[in-house]
């Protein structure tokens, strides 16, 4: 739920809408208008909010009579929650505001046209555990549509998991559906997932995509996608069916509900998996693995950015738990290196990449759950976007944790210009940091900082231990890259590993366009 | 290899609500779809459903995700396919202003009698005739009239339906 006022109120949350909207987020967000008889005369603070919003919206709607507004309001909720969720907007202009109406339960409320289709179709999910049982060469690929459908369906992932001995890899808004400890996980998928998750990704036979849409960060170059396998494609939106890539199964459910059916027709129709292929695919898995593709060299001197979140993780380990993030090499490498074993413990900004999301989101996260740990992992330049919300989480005594990886740059871009400009650098430095450890105590929270790894721990554990918010200005090593990488243009099996990479120029032309 | 764009005429029923027809618009706008043509007026008025019916064009996956995409808007009731899920009937009304005299003139009105077309409003000068059919012929019309004084051309756009007794 978020309200804001009219005209700039309605346009500072189009970011946020289109960030929902992405990533598949329930929100409803009512704004308001200005009365029904100055709409279209560019009144004070008018903004034709519907039309803004109509593209980064599920639905939304004006409401210029009173009459409809508790029918509006029960529509905004389903359409918003059920289904694929994502973020609505009711726009309620001042004179509607101060009306009296009749109130109607959510009951009488049936909405003309909108309608979920949530219950699998038998004869696909048949179809679906016979590839299973053929495969040779199996992958389950999950995403955030197992996290939305429900904490059931990571448990019903899990046993199928179990069930079948097949891996699983996910994408940056599934973690946590499937735990990080267990044997079959394979780790993050895509641009910059572990080489055995997509090396898994190209030379599978069967992929089983759970939840997921084939985005472009996932597959790397569409044409080169893992081009031997059979792919069967759970979704819960049939838009997205064959969209990026033609799939031969389709399942069109809600991932609860057709996963049951999975686990009910694998037993009952006592399905086997191909046990030696399956021990071979291990085999080859495990090669891979030997990689190790997260690697990094450690430094005494310098803490590396990929050192502070191992031990972050280390020290917050057996909490209770909740990681946000910004945008950019820190985001990643908290999906690669943070081990999440519960879904709903992990808020970032994956379809859209907003840098800014991580603080404000944290204080979300901790005004639902109170006593948790609740720590946005941050870089220094997202983090600056929305700064102001410290004082929201002073104002209603919310104890977040900023844990910024300060590494001076926009380091994701500065990645990007050394790797695909030739080093030349452009913008990507910020030359007038603020002095966060005084910024956090100008707003009455707790500043911290670290500049070598051996004074790391116990700031972290002061971190911990602190009752009020902290910005905790983690100085990391600024030229660190973020690796394993698919380049632009490159498919799963090119990927570039740390240590090849450092001055050969491996993105093509055709993949510098790409972006 | 990026299979061949087709043309395919989509009809969608939709709920005749503040806004609809932009969804439909901003739809295809935003998505990087092609309009070709595109025509919207309320079927019922008592039930407040409005029918949109647009020519577009696309490879077959375009198309696909395009009927898709409508499915998932809101208000829409339902989606149809003319060119592939049902063979329907399409027809456009034209109103074509042709200027001249003499020769050309009667040579205007002589291949509008073949091409059916009615003359709705005429002149010393000029005649506007009104015509009816598929796209093509129109396109045909208009082409003809272009060398005897075409001045003006307005088009509604394509109005489809299925054969036989059902209804969308
Ligand atoms: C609002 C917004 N503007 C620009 C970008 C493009 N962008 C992606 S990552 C990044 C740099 C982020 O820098 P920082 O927060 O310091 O993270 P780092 O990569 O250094 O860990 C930028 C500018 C974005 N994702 N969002
Ligand atoms: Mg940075």
């Amino acid at each position: 739920m978020v309200l804001v006022t009219s005209g700039p109120g309605a346009t500072n949350a189009v970011t946020g809408l289109t960030d929902a909207l992405l990533d598949s987020i329930p929100l409803v967000v009512i704004c308001g208008q200005v009365a029904t008889h100055l709409i279209g005369t560019d009144a004070f603070q008018e903004a034709d909010t519907v039309g803004i919003t109509r593209a980064c919206t599920k639905h939304n709607w004006l409401v210029k009579d009173v009459a409809d507004l508790p029918r509006v309001m029960h529509e905004a909720f389903q359409i918003a929650t059920t289904g694929r969720p994502g973020p609505v907007v009711i726009d309620i202009p001042k004179d509607v505001q101060f009306k009296k109406g009749a109130y109607i339960g959510p009951a009488s409320v049936k909405h003309r046209t909108y309608r979920v289709k949530s219950d699998p179709d038998l004869g696909q999910i048949v179809k679906a555990i016979e590839l299973m049982a053929a495969a040779k060469k199996p992958l389950f690929y999950t995403g955030g549509g197992i996290v939305n459908s429900g904490p059931v369906a990571s448990k019903l992932l899990r046993e199928l998991a179990a069930l079948t001995g097949f891996p699983v890899t996910s994408t940056l808004m599934g973690l946590g559906a499937f735990p990080a400890s267990d044997p079959q996980w394979l780790g993050l998928v895509g641009m910059h997932g572990t080489y055995e998750a997509n090396q898994a990704m190209h030379d599978c036979d069967l992929m089983i995509c759970l939840g997921a849409r084939f985005d472009d960060r996932v597959t790397g170059k569409i044409d080169l996608f893992s081009p031997g396998s059979k792919k069967i494609h759970l979704d819960v939106d049939p838009s997205q069916i064959n969209k990026n890539v033609r799939v031969d199964v389709p399942i069109v459910a809600d991932a609860t509900k057709a996963l049951k059916e999975m686990l009910h027709f694998w037993k009952t129709q006592k399905k086997q998996v191909d046990k030696a292929a399956l021990k071979d695919w291990w085999k080859q898995i495990d090669l891979w693995r030997g990689k190790k593709s997260l690697d990094y060299k450690q430094s005494s001197t310098l803490i590396k950015p990929q050192y502070a979140i191992d031990r972050l993780y280390e020290l917050t380990r057996g909490r209770n738990v909740y990681i946000t993030t910004e945008v950019g090499q820190h985001q990643m490498w908290a999906a690669q290196r943070f081990k999440f074993e519960e879904p709903n413990r992990w808020m970032t900004s994956g379809g859209l990449g907003t840098m800014g999301y991580g603080l404000p989101a944290a204080v979300g996260v901790q005004m639902a759950h109170r006593d948790a740990l609740v720590i946005d992992i941050a870089g220094e330049a997202s983090v600056q976007m929305t700064m102001q919300e410290m004082s929201t989480a002073v104002q209603y005594d919310l104890p977040i944790k900023v844990f910024i990886l300060n590494n001076e740059y926009m380091g994701m871009v500065r990645q990007w210009q050394q790797l695909l400009h030739g080093g030349r650098y452009s913008h990507s430095y910020s030359e007038a940091l603020p002095d966060f450890v005084k910024l956090a105590e100008a707003y009455g929270g707790v500043g911290l900082r670290a500049s070598t790894p051996d004074e790391l721990d116990a700031k972290i554990i002061e971190m911990i231990d602190s009752p009020k918010p902290v910005l905790f200005d983690v100085r990391v090593d600024p030229k660190e890259n973020c690796y394993p990488m698919i380049p632009s243009g490159k498919a799963h099996n090119e990927m570039i590993l740390s240590d090849a990479m450092e001055e050969e120029t491996v993105v093509s032309d055709e993949g510098k366009m790409l972006v | 290899m990026r299979a061949p764009t087709e043309r395919h005429t989509i009809a969608v029923l939709v709920d005749n609500e503040a806004g609809v027809l932009a969804r439909v618009v901003g739809l295809f706008s935003g998505r990087g779809y092609n309009i070709e043509s595109l025509t919207v007026a309320e079927v019922d008025h008592a039930a407040h459903t409005s029918r949109v019916t647009v020519v577009t064009s696309g490879t077959p996956e375009v198309i696909e995700q395009i009927e898709a995409q409508l499915r998932r808007l809101v208000p829409v009731h339902s989606v149809v396919n003319w060119t592939t899920a049902a063979p329907g009937i399409e027809r456009e009304m034209a109103l074509v202003k042709v200027a001249g005299t003499g020769d050309k003139r009667a040579e205007a009105q002589r291949i509008s009698a073949i091409f059916r077309a009615h003359i709705v409003d005429t002149t010393h000068n000029s005649f506007v005739f009104e015509i009816t059919g598929a796209p093509e012929k129109i396109d045909n019309f208009v082409d003809l009239m272009r060398p005897l004084g075409l001045v003006d051309v307005s088009r509604t756009g394509v109005a489809a339906i299925s054969r036989g007794p059902e209804a969308m």
